[in-house]
């Protein structure tokens, strides 16, 4: 399997390649080195400046651009249309986007369009013929090893599956337009116009270095007063199980699982979270857990670096009065 | 009037440990409950929502066991008046396998004089995770498709869907028939009446079977994480360990 080529797709932001992106290029190039391959970048609609340079400290060797019309407003098939014709100019054996929700959907149209199954928020790929992969399923808490056949293996790579590494050698890729066809059909489903959501009061929960969260213990709407105190003490963001916002204690948005934000802080301290599995989907990347809790055998605690053992209301005001205490 | 197919699929309802069958091959749910995931509850509910509104019908839909049909009474009991089970071994059937036997049976009831405006489905599974379903289903309809949905509305032969984007809240205006897969967060699933479940019980589950041998998904295996064994340091219980907590997060470098 020599001279392979890799296809990412490449989403931007106003800092240029997003994280998820810069970290499935990571993994690209890892595979890439296997195959003695190249990695093919895709982006879709503007260049931001610099990103060139960016996507070569990555060691991709051509940058592909597709542009126009078509392309303005976001349009999953549109994109899709974009990879698959990217594929083919490349000639590309393994095409991939970050596990987002638009890395995600633009693959599964891709591979549904080159009829082969996508494999979802993949962690590690074999360089095997055909080509194995070990996936996230059971939200994170098992994985299965799915065998990609066909002409093209089509994934998406899971968050937090691989560390940002640039190349040692880094390339300067120029960046090329290609071609893609449209029709009328790739353009049905399309943004017509972005609202501001709900204002995020989470303190931008995803990237946020320090966590608080709070579960079931809380004990009701009224119970988060202390636990925002610790927050705003430890310019934490606020997180919340699934079960706070299903009882409509605190908003969606400051949801951590499976079915809510996916977090990575260097700090998460979980306050009366039992620590189901859907919650440990959204939590488990955090470098530091510190849980507190009154049951020493729940899964948060066990799972967890530190943990004090006692009722969140009685231990999170005693913190609140040292961190007051101690700035004196 | 619009008419919606909302599909579910029945998952092990798994709060704690996995265990996996013997051939690896499937999680062992003989001592576990079962449920369908958030998103779908959200599904039924703007099904349910959407077909009151406009003076539909909401039709649920499930490929499984028969042991679906569990999950399939839960959502007549909140208002789905129409039921479906294609029953199948679901882990036979991969992503393509699913969406092309939901097509058929879209395409059946549209010759029977019973088309779908609106088909809903979950993003993605709670079990496989595959985020590709709902695609596959629109692509064999040749029907436009918008992903990750929180809340939508039904005008005329016009679907206006509401879904979380990079930059806020993006806006997707589709012409009828439509496919939608909703993501959990725009709207509150219903609990069932006590009418609602007696009215349930009394819904007639048309029972097909998928006109075609599945291709599979190309599962080898499933695999647990290794075990780790506990590290955690308990830093005291109750109040009293306030201190400790501090210094560890001095340590760290987070108290300020």
């Amino acid at each position: 399997m020599s001279d392979q080529s890799i296809l990412v797709l490449v989403e931007t932001d106003e800092h240029g390649a997003a994280e998820v992106s810069r970290e499935t290029l990571s993994f690209a190039h890892r595979l890439a080195e296997r195959y003695d391959g190249r990695v093919t970048a895709l982006v879709v609609g503007e260049v931001p400046e610099g990103l060139p340079e960016q996507l070569g400290g990555f060691a991709v060797d051509r940058v592909l651009q597709a542009h126009g019309d078509g392309f303005t407003a976001y349009a999953a098939a549109a994109w899709a249309a974009a990879v698959v014709a990217s594929t083919t100019t490349t000639g590309a054996r393994v095409v991939m986007a970050a596990g987002t929700p638009r890395g995600n959907e633009v693959m599964a149209h891709a591979a549904t369009r080159l009829g082969v199954v996508m494999a979802a928020n993949v962690v590690t790929a074999e360089a095997a013929e055909p080509l194995l992969v070990s996936r996230q399923v059971l939200g994170g808490s098992a994985l299965e090893e799915l065998r990609l056949d066909g002409t093209v293996a089509v994934l998406t790579v899971a968050g937090h599956a691989c560390e940002e590494t640039p190349a040692p050698v880094p390339t300067r890729p120029v960046v090329e337009p290609v071609e893609v066809p449209l029709t009328p059909e790739d353009l049905r489903a399309r943004v017509v116009r972005t609202e501001q959501g709900e204002p995020d009061e989470s303190g931008g929960l995803r990237t946020a270095r320090v966590v608080v969260g709070a579960g079931r213990g809380a004990g009701g709407p009224d119970g988060f007063k202390d636990l925002v105190e610790l927050a705003d003490r430890l310019g934490a963001a606020m997180g919340v199980s699934r079960v706070v916002t299903s009882l409509g204690w605190r908003p969606h948005h400051e949801q951590v699982g499976q079915t809510g934000s996916r977090i990575a802080p260097d700090l998460y301290i979980p306050c009366g979270i039992s620590g189901a599995i859907q919650h440990w989907a959204g939590c488990s990347s955090a470098k530091t857990i510190l849980a507190i809790n009154t049951d020493p055998d729940a899964p948060m605690v066990t799972k967890a670096h530190y943990a004090v053992i006692g009722d969140l209301h009685e231990v999170v005001p005693a913190i609140n009065e040292e961190l007051r205490r101690r700035r004196g | 009037m619009v008419n919606v197919l909302v599909c579910i699929k029945r998952v092990p309802d798994i709060g704690g440990e996995i265990l996996l069958a013997g051939d690896s091959m499937s999680v062992d749910t003989r001592y576990v409950g079962h449920t369908v995931s958030p998103h779908e509850s959200c599904a039924v509910e703007l099904a349910v929502r959407t077909a009151a509104a406009t003076g539909g019908e909401a039709t649920v839909l499930s490929l499984g066991s028969a042991d679906s049909v569990e999950q399939i009474r839960d959502a007549l009991a909140v208002g789905c008046t129409g039921a479906v089970l294609v029953e199948a071994e679901p882990d036979r059937y991969g992503p393509g396998d699913v969406a092309e036997a939901i097509a058929d049976v879209v395409r059946s009831h549209e010759a029977e004089g019973r088309p779908y405006d609106l088909v809903l489905l979950g993003n993605d599974a709670a079990d496989t995770g595959d985020f590709q379903v709902g695609i596959r289903l629109a692509y064999a309809l040749g029907r436009p498709v918008v992903a990750g949905v929180s809340a939508l509305e039904v005008d005329g032969d016009v679907v206006t869907a509401r879904a979380d984007g990079p930059a806020g809240v993006d806006i997707f205006v589709v012409s009828l028939p439509a496919v939608v897969t909703v993501m959990e967060g725009g709207v509150e699933p219903r609990y069932p009446s006590i009418p609602g479940r007696m009215k349930a019980k009394r819904v007639v589950v048309e029972t097909v079977t998928p006109a075609r041998e599945p291709v599979g998904s190309g599962r080898v295996a499933l695999r647990l994480p290794p075990s780790q064994p506990s590290q955690v340091q308990v830093l005291g219980e109750g109040p009293e360990a306030a201190a400790a907590v501090v210094d560890l997060l001095e340590s760290l470098g987070v108290a300020r």
